[in-house]
C-alpha cells in the first residue's frame, strides 16, 4: 500500500515538473521578443540589455527555469498584461465559479449514467436498456456546446425558466447562484453521464452474472437487494474511474459551457486571454489546468484504493 | 471505409475466414449497416462538396441576408451575409471530416509506435509511461489554446492539438494489445527463430492489432469531429470566412434573437456525423469480439 502510494507520488511528481518545462519552453516559444515588447520607447540596445538583465532574461535557461519554477510555487503568475491586475487575483474570483459548475455536473452525471446504467443492465434486452444505450449514444455524439446554445434559445429565453447568461456567487444569494448554474451544469454533465453509464452498464453485466451475485441470489435475497447492496458497489469504482480518466475533457467543457452560459469562470477568462494574447493569464491556466490535472488524477488513486482493498494488495489498479 | 482492404493477420491462417466472418456479423446489424450507409454518403458529399454545391461558400448576398429554410434558391436559407446555408454545411461537414481523420492520422502516426515500444520493451514501458501521463496533463482544449497562443489559431493546429491529446488513448490499446500478443506462442516461435524484435512487430504484433487500432480510430474520429466543432465556435479552430460547423453555431448564436432556425441545422450535422461513427464503431467492436454473438 505504502509503496503504491510512494510510487504514485513520485511520477505525479516527475510529470509535474516535466509539464512545468513544457510549459516553460512553451512561453520561449511565443512570437515576439519580450524584451521588445517590454521596451515601449526606448529601443536602444543597451535599454533592452538591461531590460533582459532585470528580468533574469541572460542569465543560462536552466537558472530561468529554476527561478520561474519559484514564482510559479509562490503563486506569482505575473499581472495581466491588459488589465495589469495580478493573475492570481483573477485565479482566485474564477476558480471558485468553475469549480462548483464541475462539482455539480460530475454529481448530475453519476446520478444519471450509474442510473441509467444499472437500469439498462438490469432490464437486459427491454425497451428500457434500447432507450438508455440509445441516450448514451446520442449523449456520445451531441456537441455539448450545441445543446447549450439550444438550452438557451428555446428554454431560458422562450420560457423564462433559467437565466440566459451571467452568475451570482453562492455567498450572495445560494438559490438564485444554483439558478444560474444549473442548466450549464446538466450540459456539461450529459457526456459525462453517457460514458459513466456505458461503463455502469457493462460493469453491472459483468458482476450479476458474477459467482458472488449468484450465490447472493441462491440464498434468496432480494433481487433488488442483490443489486443494491453487490453490483451496485463496485459502480463507485466505475465513477469514480470515469472522473479520473475524463478529467481533461471535463475541464474543456467547462471552458465552452462557461463560455456560452457568460460564467465568469476559469474558462471564460482563458478564452478573453487568447483573443486578447494576454500572455501571462494563458501561462497561468495552462500551467494551473497540468496542476490540476495531476492532483486531482493522484487523489483519485488514493480514493480507489480507499475504495478497492484489491488495489491496495496488489499495487494496481484492477 | 476501408475496413474491407485492411489486412488482417497474415501469419494466422484463419485469417481469411475471420475476415469473412467479421464482415458477415457487420451486414447482419442493421444498425451497422445504416450507419455505415450515412457515413458513406458523408463521405462522397464531402468529397464532392467543391463541385456539387449549389453555391459558392464565399459568395455574399447583401439583400437577401437571414432567408429562413425553404427559400426559393437557398433549400436552407441564407446567413448574416447572404450566403447560402447548405453550400456552407456541405463544405463544413467536409471540414469537419478532414479535421477527424488527420486528427486521428496523428495520434496513429505517434502512437501505435509508442504503444508497441512500450508493450514489447519493458524498459521502454516506464518512459512512454511518463510521457502518457504529461499528455494527459494537457486536455486538447488547453492544448489547443496553447497552441494557438504560439501558432495562431488554424485548421491544422486545431487537428494537431486534437490529436496530440488522443495519443494517450491509442498507447493505451496498442500497448495492451501487444502485452497480450507477445504471450503468445506464435511469437515465441518466431522469436525462437530468430527474428529480431522490428521483424517481431513489424510482421506478426502489428497485423494482429489492427482490429483494436481499427476500434480506437472509429471512435477517436468522433471526438476530434465535436473538438474540431468546439475549437472553431470558440474561434481557435478554422478562421472565417472558410465554412466550419462550429463558427456556423458562434454565428448562430451572435443572432440567435433574428434566425434562431440557423444554431439547428449545423449541430445536427455534427450530431450526425459523430453518432453514425459510434455507432459504427460499436458495431465493429462486437463484430471483431472473439467471444462471439453477446448481443
Amino acid at each position: 500500500m505504502l509503496r503504491y502510494l510512494l510510487t504514485r507520488a513520485w511520477q505525479s511528481a516527475l510529470t509535474l515538473l516535466l509539464s512545468t518545462v513544457v510549459v516553460f519552453l512553451g512561453v520561449r516559444a511565443l512570437p515576439g521578443d519580450p524584451a521588445l515588447a517590454l521596451a515601449g520607447e526606448d529601443r536602444s540596445p543597451e535599454a533592452l540589455a538591461a531590460i533582459r538583465h532585470h528580468y533574469g532574461l541572460d542569465q543560462p535557461l536552466p537558472l530561468q527555469f529554476a527561478q520561474y519554477v519559484e514564482r510559479m510555487a509562490q503563486g506569482d503568475f505575473g499581472e495581466s498584461i491588459r488589465t495589469g491586475i495580478p493573475v492570481s487575483s483573477m485565479l482566485s474570483t474564477a476558480l471558485p465559479v468553475t469549480a462548483e459548475l464541475s462539482v455539480l455536473a460530475i454529481l448530475i452525471a453519476a446520478v444519471l449514467g450509474v442510473g441509467a446504467g444499472v437500469l439498462a443492465a438490469v432490464r437486459r434486452g427491454r425497451p428500457a436498456e434500447w432507450l438508455a444505450n440509445g441516450l448514451a449514444l446520442v449523449g456520445l455524439s451531441v456537441p455539448h456546446f450545441w445543446l447549450g446554445l439550444l438550452a438557451i434559445l428555446y428554454l431560458s429565453v422562450a420560457t423564462g425558466l433559467f437565466p440566459a447568461s451571467g452568475f451570482v456567487p453562492f455567498l450572495d444569494d445560494p438559490l438564485d447562484n444554483l439558478h444560474h448554474v444549473v442548466l450549464p451544469a446538466v450540459i456539461l454533465g450529459t457526456g459525462l453521464a453517457a460514458i459513466i453509464m456505458r461503463q455502469t452498464r457493462s460493469a453491472m453485466l459483468e458482476s450479476l452474472s458474477s459467482d458472488y451475485v449468484r450465490t447472493a441470489k441462491a440464498k434468496g435475497l432480494r433481487p433488488r437487494a442483490v443489486i443494491t447492496q453487490h453490483a451496485l458497489r463496485n459502480s463507485l469504482i466505475v465513477v469514480v474511474t470515469i472522473v479520473g480518466l475524463q478529467l481533461g475533457g471535463l475541464i474543456s467543457g467547462a471552458v465552452v459551457t462557461e463560455q456560452i452560459f457568460g460564467l465568469p469562470g476559469f474558462g471564460k477568462m482563458t478564452i478573453d486571454a487568447v483573443f486578447q494574447r494576454d500572455y501571462p493569464v494563458i501561462q497561468a491556466v495552462v500551467l494551473l489546468t497540468a496542476t490540476a490535472y495531476i492532483v486531482i488524477n493522484f487523489l483519485v488513486d488514493l480514493l480507489y484504493s480507499v475504495i478497492d482493498p484489491r488495489i491496495r494488495v496488489t499495487g494496481d489498479p484492477a | 471505409m476501408t475496413v474491407l482492404t485492411v489486412p488482417m493477420a497474415e501469419t494466422a491462417p484463419a485469417g481469411i475466414t475471420r475476415r469473412t466472418r467479421v464482415l458477415t456479423r457487420l451486414r447482419r446489424n442493421p444498425l451497422a449497416v445504416v450507419s455505415f450507409v450515412v457515413l458513406a454518403l458523408a463521405a462522397v458529399v464531402a468529397l464532392l462538396s467543391p463541385w456539387i454545391a449549389p453555391y459558392s461558400v464565399e459568395q455574399t448576398d447583401f439583400a437577401h441576408t437571414f432567408s429562413p429554410p425553404g427559400t426559393p434558391g437557398h433549400l436552407l436559407g441564407t446567413d448574416d451575409l447572404g450566403r447560402d446555408v447548405l453550400s456552407r454545411i456541405m463544405l463544413g461537414a467536409r471540414a469537419s471530416l478532414q479535421v477527424g481523420l488527420l486528427a486521428v492520422a496523428t495520434s496513429l502516426v505517434i502512437g501505435v509506435p509508442l504503444g508497441l515500444a512500450a508493450g514489447y520493451f519493458r524498459a521502454w514501458d516506464a518512459v512512454i509511461s511518463r510521457f502518457t501521463d504529461l499528455l494527459l496533463a494537457f486536455p486538447f482544449l488547453i492544448m489547443a489554446v496553447g497552441l494557438a497562443a504560439i501558432r495562431g489559431a488554424s485548421l491544422g493546429n486545431a487537428a494537431v492539438a486534437i490529436g496530440i491529446a488522443q495519443i494517450p488513448g491509442v498507447i493505451r490499446v496498442v500497448r495492451s494489445d501487444t502485452l497480450r500478443l507477445k504471450s503468445l506462442d506464435f511469437v515465441a516461435a518466431a522469436v525462437v527463430d530468430g527474428a529480431s524484435d522490428l521483424w517481431v512487430l513489424a510482421r506478426h504484433i502489428l497485423p494482429n492489432a489492427t482490429s483494436v487500432i481499427l476500434v480506437q480510430a472509429t471512435v477517436a474520429i468522433p471526438a476530434a469531429i465535436l473538438g474540431e466543432a468546439v475549437l472553431s465556435f470558440l474561434g481557435l479552430g478554422i478562421q472565417p470566412p472558410a465554412p466550419s460547423l462550429g463558427t456556423m453555431l458562434a454565428t448562430a448564436q451572435q443572432f440567435s434573437a433574428r434566425a434562431p432556425w440557423a444554431a439547428v441545422l449545423p449541430g445536427v450535422v455534427i450530431m450526425g456525423l459523430a453518432l453514425a461513427f459510434n455507432v459504427f464503431g460499436d458495431a465493429l467492436r462486437d463484430a471483431l469480439d472473439p467471444k462471439g454473438d453477446r448481443r
